[in-house]
């Protein structure tokens, strides 16, 4: 299937959760889904034997600049037996953001999420192991949100240089 | 009250069995393959939980991603996977080249003898990652020997390498459009010439080699008894855990990206791609450390087979990058992903137009694959962990970017 046609599925199935199709912007297009339904949305996808989405490539945040209120998280997706992608998109707001983790339904989800806490700050409802995966435990703030500031110290050890 | 209340529950929580000793394996520990830390909870000599800390190369990649143009971040991408860098290089541009195309605006194609150099040069480093692949694990095993040969055999294709780019790890050849231009390789002069007689030197005397190392370590057998049905990764676990090339054809999913989503010119080339099965008179099970490990092996020799097309076909002439003033992507965002030699190479870019990116999100293929380590390595032994590190080959600085 085509990004289009799973969106148009997407739509039927879900209706208000689904909402938009993006294909504007040059490159993948993408499919727009409520942060609250995404674990539905992906559990469907990956279940459902037209589609059967069995692998998920890459989940990664995005910050596009300090002036956005919202926080990206993308999905890209592949299913392995009808060779098809499609890329689904969510937002949430940076001072409250959370959704439900999607890790229960593929594995490799467990540590992109973690590493998309570690450095946006979003936290995935139902995750059992949520910590900090590539930072040291005790690391204050996000780093790749567009605002951050490096501290100044680290434990005694000065940071920029 | 309530302190010595948390201190205790912590207890109950880190000594769940009466029995169980904590071992750090790592950060520095040869085995490992960089600087990977593992938790290990161990009830004698059986791993109870083997718990992966990884971390400890992390140099901010993405973060200085957002910071640099976009020929600027490819020395950085050399820096993820530093074994076969050619093909992070590769990777990167593939998906930059990707989103520029993508612009109907401009004509950009990247021309025809960039593309062959391209592939000459990422199949050979493919080898050379896999030599050094095969050499450590041989070294993690207890074998020596098969070390000091890779390594012998790889020195050969850093000079190939340097002589093209002048770096031995590190190289910054591949450019978004086309191939560095550092050192000259003119059309059809004699040092091309020269140079393609190298290679070709190399590719007789290292054909006949694969076969001899199947014999010394392949085939060993306490190679065999310390690898075969040892930590099976199933079809199903692979494809959740996200593990990509050799370690998915491993567990014998038949899936290359060469292949089967070709991009630059590999459709125009004859090879196979190996893919485990159960051998019972040898005592390989499907998916186990010694069906990762032969996958290797065997790539190498389909690598060994490209490159003998290109060099029987010869370079194409004309220039080696594309036409154009500056790297300034569409507005747009892209997902590109290319077969390095541990897998599945992804790169997402976003751009909102301007000559640096608004975000790089390298996908590395060692990441997804070292998530699977905790679920292989449950009630092994603590010998068994070093073979499935070395099986499922990684390279931290891919992992922590």
């Amino acid at each position: 299937m085509n990004p289009e046609e799973i969106y148009k599925t997407l739509s039927d199935k879900f209706g208000g959760a689904i909402l938009g199709y993006d294909t504007e912007l040059a490159g993948d297009p993408n499919i727009q889904i409520a942060p609250t339904a995404i674990a539905d949305v992906c559990q469907f996808l990956a279940e459902t034997d037209t589609l059967a989405f069995d692998s998920l490539m890459c989940l990664s945040g995005i910050d596009l600049g300090v002036k956005e209120e919202d926080l990206s998280i993308v999905y890209h997706l592949y299913g392995m037996q009808h060779r098809h992608t499609v890329v689904l998109k969510t937002s949430v707001p940076k001072t409250d953001a959370h959704l439900p983790t999607v890790s229960h339904i593929w594995k490799t989800a467990d540590w992109h999420e973690r590493e998309a806490y570690d450095l946006y700050g979003i936290l995935f409802e139902g995750h059992t192991d949520l910590r900090r995966i590539l930072l040291p435990d005790d690391w204050e703030g996000y780093p790749l949100r567009k605002d951050y500031q490096e501290p100044d110290f680290y434990r005694g050890m000065r940071v920029p240089y | 009250m309530e302190s010595t209340q948390q201190t205790e529950s912590k207890i109950i929580e880190l000594k769940p069995f009466t029995d169980e000793m904590i071992v750090n394996m790592g950060p520095q520990h040869p085995s490992t393959h960089g600087v990977l830390r593992l938790e290990l909870r161990l009830d004698g000599e059986i791993v109870r939980e083997a718990i992966p800390h990884i971390g400890y190369l992390h140099r901010c990649f993405e973060k200085h991603s957002e910071n640099l143009s976009y020929p600027q971040i490819i020395p950085f991408t050399d820096r993820m996977d530093y074994v076969a860098a050619m093909n992070q290089n590769w990777g990167f541009c593939l998906a930059v080249e990707k989103l520029l195309e993508a612009d109907e605006t401009k004509d950009f194609e990247v021309p025809e003898r960039a593309e062959y150099l391209r592939v000459l040069i990422c199949e050979l480093n493919r080898i050379a990652s896999h030599l050094l692949s095969f050499g450590t694990y041989g070294m993690d095993i207890g074998a020596f020997t098969p070390f000091l040969y890779a390594f012998r055999d790889r020195e050969r294709l850093l000079l190939l390498f340097e002589k093209v780019c002048g770096a031995r790890l590190t190289y910054n050849y591949i450019r978004i459009g086309g191939v560095s231009e550092i050192i000259p390789l003119e059309p059809g002069s004699i040092a091309e010439q020269n140079y393609l007689d190298e290679i070709e030197g190399f590719l007789d005397y290292f054909e006949p080699k694969i076969d001899d190392y199947n014999d010394l370590l392949t085939s060993n057998s306490i190679f065999s008894e310390r690898t075969m049905g040892v930590a099976v990764m199933s079809e199903e676990m692979a494809l959740s855990y996200g593990a990509t090339g050799p370690n998915l054809r491993g567990s014998g999913v038949d899936w290359d990206l060469r292949r089967d989503e070709p991009y630059s010119i590999y459709d125009r080339f004859e090879y196979d791609i190996p893919v485990a099965k159960d051998i019972p008179e040898l005592g390989a099970v499907l998916g186990d450390c010694w069906s990762r490990y032969k996958i290797r092996m065997d790539e190498m020799k389909e690598s060994v087979k490209i490159v003998r097309q290109i060099l029987a076909e010869g370079l194409p002439d004309g220039p080696v990058m594309a036409d154009m003033k500056a790297v300034r992507p569409p507005k747009g965002e892209i997902y590109f992903r290319s077969e390095a030699p541990r897998g599945e190479l992804g790169f997402y870019i976003v751009s909102d137009g301007t000559p640096k990116p608004v975000r790089v999100k390298g996908r590395s293929p060692c990441f997804s694959a070292l998530s699977a380590l905790q679920e292989l390595s449950r009630g092994l032994m603590v010998a068994d962990i070093i073979a499935i590190i070395g099986s499922i080959d990684i390279v931290m600085g891919e992992v922590d970017r």
